[in-house]
C-alpha cells in the first residue's frame, strides 16, 4: 500500500468564504480517490484548524435555519464519519474563550466513531512536519 | 523534471491570485516541468469560454490556451463548483476538464509539490 499523507490547515473564518468549506469537501473527497489511483494507491487527509479556523468547529451551526445551506459543522461531522482525522488548536480554542463543550467534537449521532481531538498547537505542528503535501485554506 | 499540483479557489476577476497562479504554471512549464491547474470556488470560472479581454480586468484565456497546447499543462475544473454557478459542461474552453474533487487529491499523490494558492 502506497499512501501519501495530506495536511488540510484550516486558518478561515466560517461562512466569511468558502476556504474552509472547501477545506471540509476535498478532504471528504478523499474517499472516492481510488477511482483515479491504481491498486494499494490512497492517500489520507488529516484536517486541522487553527487561528480562527477554530471558530469552524463550534456546535449547534444553523447555517440551514438561515442560509438553506449545508453547514460547516455538517460537513464536519461527515468528516468524522469517514474516519478522518481532526484536530483542533488548543491554544486557539482558549485564546478565543471557548471551551471544549463549545465545539463539534464527534458524529454519534450519524454513528461515527472517530472523534476531533484538540491538541497542542506543537502536535499540529508535527503534523505539518509530517505529511506529505500541505495546504493552507 | 516534476510535476507540480496547483490548487486555486481565487476569483478570475476581483482580485489577481489567479493571474499570480497562472503565472507561476507558466514558469514551471517553461522549466520544463508538468503541471496540474484544479480550479474549484470561484476560480472555475477561468476555464469558462468565452472570455472577452478588458484591460479593466484579468484575462487569461489566451494563456491558458497557449499553456494547454505545450501538453504540460492540464487544467481542471471542480464539476459541482461549477454547475452551482450555472457554468455547464457545453460552456467549457477546449481542452480543460471537469471532474469531481477526488480528481484533485489523485493528482496530489502523483505530485512532487502541491501548492494551494489564493482562496476567496
Amino acid at each position: 500500500m502506497t499512501k501519501k499523507t495530506l495536511g488540510f490547515i484550516v486558518r478561515s473564518l466560517p461562512y466569511k468564504t468558502e476556504a474552509s468549506r472547501l477545506a471540509l469537501t476535498h478532504a471528504i473527497a478523499s474517499q472516492s480517490v481510488e477511482i483515479y489511483l491504481e491498486d494499494g494507491q490512497t492517500v489520507e487527509p488529516i484536517v486541522c484548524f487553527i487561528g480562527d479556523g477554530v471558530l469552524n468547529c463550534l456546535k449547534n451551526q444553523e447555517a440551514m435555519k438561515h442560509y438553506g445551506d449545508t453547514s460547516i459543522g455538517m460537513h464536519l461531522e461527515n468528516a468524522l464519519l469517514v474516519d478522518l482525522k481532526v484536530y483542533i488548536c488548543k491554544e486557539d480554542v482558549e485564546r478565543l474563550g471557548l471551551t471544549e463543550d463549545q465545539l463539534l467534537l464527534d458524529a454519534e449521532r450519524l454513528g461515527a466513531d472517530m472523534k476531533a481531538e484538540v491538541v497542542p498547537y506543537a502536535t499540529i505542528e508535527k503534523v505539518m512536519q509530517e505529511v506529505d503535501h500541505l495546504q493552507f485554506f | 523534471m516534476g510535476k507540480l499540483t496547483v490548487g486555486s479557489f481565487a476569483s478570475l476577476v476581483g482580485s489577481l491570485s489567479l493571474d499570480f497562479t497562472v503565472k507561476l504554471c507558466e514558469a514551471a512549464v517553461k522549466k520544463g516541468h508538468n503541471v496540474d491547474l484544479w480550479l474549484s470556488g470561484n476560480a472555475t470560472m477561468l476555464s469558462k469560454k468565452g472570455q472577452k479581454s478588458f484591460r479593466d480586468y484579468s484575462a487569461l484565456q489566451k494563456t491558458i490556451e497557449a499553456l494547454l497546447a505545450t501538453g504540460k499543462f492540464q487544467m481542471t475544473a471542480c464539476e459541482a463548483c461549477a454547475e452551482a454557478r450555472g457554468y455547464h459542461k457545453e460552456d467549457t474552453l477546449e481542452g480543460t476538464k471537469r471532474h469531481s474533487m477526488d480528481w484533485y487529491l489523485a493528482s496530489c499523490f502523483s505530485a512532487d509539490r502541491v501548492l494551494l494558492i489564493g482562496g476567496d
